[in-house]
């Protein structure tokens, strides 16, 4: 074959640009090998840029996955408004999930500690809603640089019958060619924003103009100060003998339940601003879930049970 | 910051023996970037166990797969991200032991170079070579060996060319890669983020430096664009959505369809942020086509002049991936690009010694991190370019057909044309193309088998196939005319209960209506 050197492309690509080939390339491989593939919708950042994605990869067609929300009832007002908007205003289509039986069972974790609580209001919510739903390929915004565990994990991440993440037993991926067969009952966690950094989403959100829940802006909020944290004080948040409500300026990292996942003080305000803050306050965004870190490599045991 | 967003990100892997500072390095490179997070850098403050007989032991900022081979835990590819003002990069972070060339082989396969670690203190070690070969066969470009714990060695002149020359009389094996040699320390990080003054013979740049200024080759081949999904918003749109895998294509251009062989011209290129004049490697775009062709998932555009070699029999060079061996006779499930077909080994020509860049005969069947040269055949004709070439349209995997587990990865090497066969057959091939006999019967040529020949031959001539009976070998020029041949010795194995639905999914048989069953494959 007689190769002639390619013509130079019409521009050169940035590092932003490829990331969102790539996860273009990987949202349209889920579509075309699965029968019933969804978006797992968290409304947090990383899901924003998810859903914008996925606009992208089938334009002029709408995309073709429902979103799905697995809603602990711990969530933020900021964060059930803004999702109701936000899937309107794309016209997507929403499903809500929750953990019926154990919200009747009064699940809190208060009573049960965090680690149980998170167990059956989000991995167990998230299992059963899949099931129900016959979901086989579950689209998340899970980034390899979030937490040490997820370093290892693939773009394409097999979930055995029991929605079980098997660290040992995963499949070799190489290039870009994605193993997507499943059994019937078996299913596929798939993870397009699996290269991109912190950074890159807050960029990204910045360059196209994406919209993100308010709550990861800074403003003066009520919170109760534990610890180095900062929980944001709510009707379902309870305070700890002795705690009182200050008010403070801060913003969220990484958004979670509220009694569970705490602000950081903060003035930024605008994304610049978050970009600028980022690079001087140099912790790992999960410090501030009160989840990853009360029991030891709690992330992996968790992603095994089928946590996101 | 900015800078950084502006290029593209490096891709590099890290490869290394136990012990020879891999972990060191990676700690050293994220903390003097300041791509350790505080909280993780404190936790190493803080950490009784501590190796390095400095104030911190950077090895435990990656967590140590060391922890985890203690025990016995998960040892796979981790990926770790770190920017500096000039360059993002990514880093595949590969096992050193030296049974994990199936994980070398995993980061290697995205990587734009390799980090190769020599114990200056061991010197050239058999997994060095192991490292280098592997790298070498997945196509990285830029190999650089660093020669590691210099200040072990007291920033020996010798020590380091020593290693430097039997490196550099390896490399012969490794053509057309580039190679960079340097002397570092991790431990105190000298030319590793930063140039040190300590080795006054080497006068180049600090590890970092070179890899923010490594340059990336495109791939070596012409327009090639992989289908993925038909769009179809319901208004009578209809675009091919994929990624650029090489070259470039512009409004106007011509292109084929392969493997039908029809051709025809891009009226628009659709992106959500408006249509674009020209795309090239490396985009997701949609690309609508002046004429109302059949196209599906797995079909590939091509530049219409310089197309890739399509073929059911290549040549290519396998890395075997799992614990259960290759099974000749069975058919596995072959990805390729954006295509799925049946596929067979047929032949393993030899096995490659990544250590000592032999090759060797093999009796045993293969077996895991076994690398081999192998020949492949498929049910259906694949349109692929050598790995050299472009790597995206030359490399595939093998899927096992029971488990569903990635069992092997390949790298085309070239597809093999059976010349000879052809004069035998007394007959010559028209002007009538292959891709019209296509267009016309509505299937692919494809030799089959079944328990009822009789009954599928009726079947397939019902539904207006060409459709052959043939005994013995069945001579390739058959199949090139557009032919389905019903063999009694080879071929794919086709059910007796409904041969025509099985023959659709495995791709044989075109839907009758392209356009109305989604394109799931
Ligand atoms: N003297 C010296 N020791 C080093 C250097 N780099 C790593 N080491 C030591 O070598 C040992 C193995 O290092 P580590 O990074 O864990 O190796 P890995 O197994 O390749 O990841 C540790 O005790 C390190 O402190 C170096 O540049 N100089």
């Amino acid at each position: 074959m007689t190769a002639t050197l390619p013509a130079q492309a019409s521009r050169t690509l940035t590092h932003l640009d490829h990331l969102e080939a790539e996860a273009i390339q990987i949202l349209r491989e889920v579509a075309a090998n699965f029968a019933r593939p969804i978006i797992l919708y968290s409304v947090g950042k990383d899901s924003s840029v998810l859903v914008h994605l996925a606009r992208k990869a089938f334009y002029p067609a709408k995309f073709p996955f429902p979103l799905v929300h697995v809603d602990t009832t711990y969530e933020y007002p900021e964060l059930i408004e803004f999702r109701d908007w936000f899937v309107k205003e794309i016209g997507a289509e929403l499903i809500v999930h929750v953990n019926e039986a154990a919200i009747a069972e009064g699940a809190n974790p208060y009573s049960l500690g965090t680690a149980k609580c998170c167990g059956l209001l989000r991995t167990q919510a998230l299992v059963g809603g899949l099931q129900k739903l016959k979901v086989d390929a579950a689209l998340g915004g899970a980034r390899r640089d979030e937490e040490r565990s997820r370093a290892k994990e693939r773009v394409f991440s097999f979930r055995n019958k029991f929605g079980h993440w098997d660290p040992k037993d995963q499949r070799p991926e190489l290039w870009s060619l994605y193993n997507p067969k499943v059994d019937p009952g078996e299913h596929m966690r798939v993870f397009p924003l699996s290269n991109w950094t912190e950074f890159d989403i807050w960029h990204y959100i910045e360059r196209e103009k994406i919209p993100v829940v308010p709550l990861y802006f800074a403003k003066e909020r009520e919170v109760y100060v534990r610890g180095g944290t900062l929980i944001p004080v709510q009707s379902n948040v309870r305070a700890l003998p002795g705690e009182k409500p200050e008010l403070r300026r801060c913003r969220m990292r990484s958004l979670g339940c509220t009694p569970c996942s705490g602000a950081i003080e903060s003035d930024a305000d605008t994304i610049p601003k978050i970009i600028d803050e980022l690079f001087s306050f140099r912790r790992s965004e999960r410090e501030n879930r009160v989840i990853d870190h009360d029991q030891d490599g709690s992330m992996e045991l968790k992603k095994r049970e089928g946590y996101f | 910051m900015q800078a950084a967003q502006e290029r593209s990100a490096l891709r590099f892997s890290t490869a290394g023996s136990v012990d020879d500072g891999k972990s060191t390095l990676i700690g050293r490179l994220l903390f003097d970037t300041k791509g350790a997070y505080e909280d993780q850098i404190e936790a190493v403050k803080k950490s009784k166990v501590n190796r390095s007989g400095r104030e911190m032991d950077l090895s435990l900022l990656t967590d140590g797969l060391r922890a985890e081979r203690e025990q016995g835990i998960t040892i796979d590819v981790a990926y770790r991200f770190f920017a500096t003002p000039q360059r993002r990069f990514r880093i595949a972070d590969t096992p050193g032991h030296e049974q994990y060339t199936r994980n070398m082989a995993t980061g290697a396969s995205t990587s734009d170079a390799a980090v190769i670690l020599v114990d200056a203190l061991k010197g050239v070690s058999r997994q060095t070579l192991r490292h280098a070969t592997i790298s070498y066969l997945l196509g990285i470009e830029h190999l650089i060996f660093a020669i590691n714990k210099m200040d072990a060695v007291g920033w020996s002149e010798d020590t380091y060319g020593a290693i430097r020359s039997e490196l550099e009389r390896q490399s012969r094996r490794w053509a057309g890669a580039k190679f960079y040699f340097l002397p570092v320390s991790a431990l105190d990080g000298d030319n590793v983020a930063w140039r040190s003054q300590q080795a006054r013979y080497y006068n180049g740049p600090s590890l970092l430096e070179l890899l923010e200024t490594l340059e990336v080759s495109p791939a070596a081949a012409p327009f090639r664009f992989p289908v993925q999904y038909v769009t179809r918003p319901g208004d009578g749109f209809r675009g091919f959505a994929g990624r650029v895998a090489s070259g470039a294509v512009a409004k106007g251009d011509e292109v084929l369809v392969l493997p039908r062989g029809r051709r025809s011209r891009v009226k628009e290129i659709v992106t959500f942020d408006g249509s674009l004049a020209k795309a090239g490697e490396g985009e997701s775009i949609t690309l609508v086509l002046e004429d109302e062709i059949d196209i599906s998932r797995g079909d590939m555009l091509v530049a219409a002049d310089e197309r890739p070699a399509l073929g059911r029999r290549f040549a290519a060079e396998l890395v075997w991936m799992a614990e259960e061996h290759l099974e000749p006779g069975l058919t596995y499930l072959l990805r390729a690009g954006t295509k799925e077909v049946y596929a067979r080994v047929v032949a393993v020509e030899w096995l490659l010694d990544p250590e000592s860049g032999e090759q060797r005969s093999s009796e045993a069947a293969l077996g895991l991190n076994d690398i081999a040269r192998v020949v492949v055949e498929t049910t259906e004709p694949l349109p692929l370019d050598p790995y050299r070439t472009c790597r995206e349209t030359g490399s595939f995997i093998l899927i096992h057909p029971r488990s569903n587990r990635t069992i092997a990865a390949g790298m085309v090497v070239e597809v093999i044309r059976r010349e000879r066969e052809k004069k035998d057959l007394g007959f010559a091939l028209g002007p009538v193309t292959a891709g019209e006999r296509v267009e016309r019967y509505g299937h692919l040529p494809a030799v089959l088998r079944s328990q009822d020949p009789d009954g599928l031959e009726r079947a397939l001539f019902e539904h207006g196939a060409l459709v052959l009976r043939w005994a013995g070998a069945v001579p390739a020029a058959l199949e090139e005319a557009g032919a389905l041949v019903i063999s009694e010795s080879e071929g794919l194995e086709v059910p007796v209960e409904n041969p025509l639905a099985f023959l659709e999914s495995a791709g044989i048989l075109l839907p009758r209506d392209d356009f109305s069953g989604g394109e799931g494959i």
